[in-house]
C-alpha cells in the first residue's frame, strides 16, 4: 500500500472516531479535547487550539490547547471586520501568511509567530461564526498540502457543529431558566393579587377581619397534614383565600348586620357562594379546583348544606377542606352576636360533626396538626400566630385533641349518598 | 503499560493498543519521570499492535514535554506497521530510533 492510500485510512480512522467522540453524549470539554488529539493525530500536528466563539463578547475563547505553552492567549477579541472575513472565507483554512491581514491576527502576531501557527480555520456553520481552530507545524516539517486541507476542513465541520450545538443548548438553557423566573414571577403577581383580593373581601366585614386569610392559611395546614406536595397545597391555600369572594356582592348591612340576620337577609347572604363561583370561573387559575371551592364550601356530607344541598361523595374535596377551614374560623373569633367559643368547645364540635359537617380524615389532618404544634413535634407556630398564644394554651386542650383523635382514627367514616328511597341516611 | 528506571534512564512499555486510555497513562507516566529527573525517555512498542490518531497526537505530546525538559526520547522495537505510521506521521523526525 502507498503512503497516500495509508495516509487516507489514517485519516479516515480519525474522522470516524470523531464522529463517535461528537455523538456521543460526553462531557463538552472533554469532546473538543479529544477532537483536538484527533485532528492532530490524523495529520501529525505538533500544536494547536480549539475556540470557541462568542457572538455577545465578540471574542474567541480557547477549549483545548496543546503544545502552545501557557503564555498562548486564551481569549481573542475580533473586530467587526474579522467577522466579515471569517463569514466570506467559511469554513476554510487560512494560511498565517494570508491570516496577516486580519486586525486580530495583527494585535496576537507575535504570539501566534513565536508559536509556529500554521493554519486558521474559522468555524462556520449556518452562516454562523461558532468558533475556529489553530494548528502548529507538522512534525514531518512539511506545508499543509491541498489533501491535508481537506481533512482539516471536514474534521473542522464535525467540531463546529458539536460547537453549535452546545451553543444552541445553552441558548435552550438560557431561556428555560428566564421563563422559569418569569412563570415565578408571574405566580408571585397572583398570589399577590390573591392576597389583595382576600383583604377586599375581609375590608367588607368589620367583624370578621381577616378571615379569608386566616382560612387561606388553615386549609393550607390542613392539605399540608394530609400529605399533598407543594403545588397542591398553594392551590389550597387560594381557594381558602377566594372562599367568600361572593360576599363582594352582598350588601354591606347584612354582612355587618349585629344581630341574627332575618331569612330574607339568610336568603341574601347564602348566594355568595354561587356568586363567587361564577366570579372566579372565568378566572383561568392554575388550580382548577378554586371556583369550586367558593361553590360549595357550605356544603355538608350529610346534605344539608347550601347551595345545592350536595351529599358526601358529590362534595369537592377542596370545598370539604374549606369548609371545615371556615367553620373553624367561624367559632374561634368573635361575631357581633356572639363571643368566640373556648378550643376545648370547638374540638369536641369539630369531633361531633365529623361524618355530618365535616369529612372526618379532614378533621383528623387538622387536629393532628394542632397536636404537634402542642406537643412540641412541629415548631412552626402556625396556630399560635392565627389563634394567640393564650387560646392555644388552654389548659386540657393537648389532652383533648389527642382523645379525639384516638377517637377519630380507627373509626371508618359514614357516607351519605344521595339516593330514592335513601334520603339522607347514612350507610354505614 | 509498566516500566523501569536506572540512571536516569526510563523505559516504559507500551501495550498493545495505544488510544486515548492508554495513551494517557503513557503521558502521565513520562510527565512524571521527567518530573523526577530523567534525561532519557525510552518507549519500548514490543507489544505493540495498532495506535490510533489519538495515541499519535498523545506521543507528539510527550515528544514536546521531553524537548522542552531537555530530555532524549527513543522508541524502541518497533514493528513494521508501527514505523510506517510515525514516519509517515513525522513523529520518527524527532525521537532516535532503536
Amino acid at each position: 500500500m502507498n503512503e497516500p492510500d495509508n495516509k487516507l485510512i489514517h485519516a479516515f480512522g480519525a474522522l470516524a472516531e470523531l464522529g463517535h467522540e461528537i455523538t456521543n453524549r460526553n462531557n463538552f470539554q472533554e469532546t473538543i479535547r479529544t477532537s483536538l488529539h484527533l485532528l492532530s493525530g490524523a495529520l501529525g500536528i505538533r500544536r494547536g487550539a480549539i475556540a470557541r466563539y462568542s457572538r455577545f463578547a465578540h471574542e474567541l475563547n480557547m477549549l483545548a490547547v496543546r503544545a502552545l505553552g501557557d503564555e498562548f492567549p486564551l481569549t481573542l477579541g475580533l473586530t467587526t471586520e474579522d467577522e466579515r472575513q471569517f463569514l466570506a472565507v467559511g469554513l476554510n483554512p487560512i494560511e498565517v501568511a494570508q491570516a496577516r491581514v486580519l486586525p486580530f491576527f495583527q494585535v496576537y502576531d507575535a504570539s501566534f509567530e513565536n508559536k509556529r501557527l500554521e493554519l486558521l480555520v474559522p468555524l462556520v456553520v449556518r452562516e454562523e461564526i461558532v468558533g475556529a481552530i489553530f494548528l502548529g507545524e507538522k512534525a514531518t516539517g512539511e506545508t499543509y498540502t491541498s489533501y491535508d486541507k481537506d481533512i482539516v476542513c471536514a474534521m473542522g465541520q464535525h467540531i463546529g457543529v458539536a460547537i453549535a450545538q452546545r451553543n444552541l443548548m445553552a441558548e435552550i438553557e438560557r431561556r428555560s431558566e428566564e421563563n422559569r423566573q418569569l412563570f415565578d414571577e408571574m405566580r408571585s403577581t397572583y398570589h399577590d393579587t390573591v392576597k389583595a383580593f382576600a383583604t377586599a373581601i375581609d375590608c367588607k366585614d368589620k367583624y370578621t377581619e381577616g378571615h379569608s386569610v386566616r382560612v387561606g392559611k388553615f386549609t393550607e395546614i390542613i392539605a399540608t397534614e394530609l400529605g399533598w406536595g407543594p403545588d397542591e397545597t398553594e392551590g389550597a391555600a387560594v381557594a381558602g383565600y377566594l372562599h367568600d369572594v361572593g360576599k363582594l356582592t352582598v350588601e354591606r348591612k347584612i354582612i355587618n348586620a349585629p344581630y341574627r340576620i332575618n331569612a330574607k337577609e339568610s336568603a341574601e347572604l347564602n348566594k355568595h357562594p354561587a356568586v363567587g363561583y361564577e366570579i372566579l370561573q372565568p378566572i383561568h387559575h392554575p388550580y382548577t379546583d378554586v371556583p369550586l371551592a367558593a361553590k360549595y364550601h357550605h356544603e355538608r356530607l350529610d346534605g344539608r348544606g347550601y347551595p345545592d344541598g350536595l351529599y358526601d361523595r358529590e362534595i369537592p374535596y377542596i370545598a370539604k377542606i374549606v369548609n371545615l377551614a371556615d367553620s373553624f374560623d367561624a367559632m374561634t373569633t368573635d361575631r357581633p352576636y356572639k363571643s368566640r367559643r373556648p378550643a376545648i368547645d370547638v374540638v369536641e364540635d369539630l369531633h361531633r360533626n365529623s361524618g355530618r359537617q365535616f369529612a372526618p380524615e379532614i378533621v383528623t389532618a387538622f387536629l393532628s396538626g394542632m397536636f404537634k404544634e402542642l406537643n412540641g413535634d412541629d415548631r412552626g407556630r402556625r396556630f399560635r400566630r392565627l389563634l394567640g398564644r393564650d387560646y392555644m394554651e388552654a389548659e386540657g386542650l393537648a389532652e383533648k385533641i389527642k382523645f379525639t383523635l384516638n377517637e377519630l382514627a380507627p373509626t371508618t367514616p359514614m357516607t351519605y349518598v344521595a339516593a330514592a328511597g335513601i334520603g339522607d341516611q347514612p350507610i354505614l | 503499560m509498566s516500566a523501569q528506571t536506572a540512571d536516569q534512564v526510563s523505559t516504559i512499555f507500551a501495550g498493545s493498543y495505544i488510544n486515548k486510555l492508554s495513551g494517557e497513562q503513557i503521558e502521565h507516566e513520562c510527565r512524571r519521570k521527567l518530573d523526577a529527573g530523567c534525561r532519557e525517555l525510552t518507549l519500548d512498542f514490543s507489544q505493540t499492535e495498532l495506535v490510533n490518531s489519538i495515541g499519535i497526537s498523545i506521543l507528539l505530546g510527550v515528544i514536546d514535554v521531553a524537548e522542552k525538559n531537555g530530555a532524549k526520547v527513543v522508541f524502541s522495537e518497533m514493528n513494521e506497521d508501527t514505523v510506517e505510521l510515525f514516519e509517515m506521521l513525522g513523529l520518527t523526525k524527532h525521537v532516535t530510533i532503536q
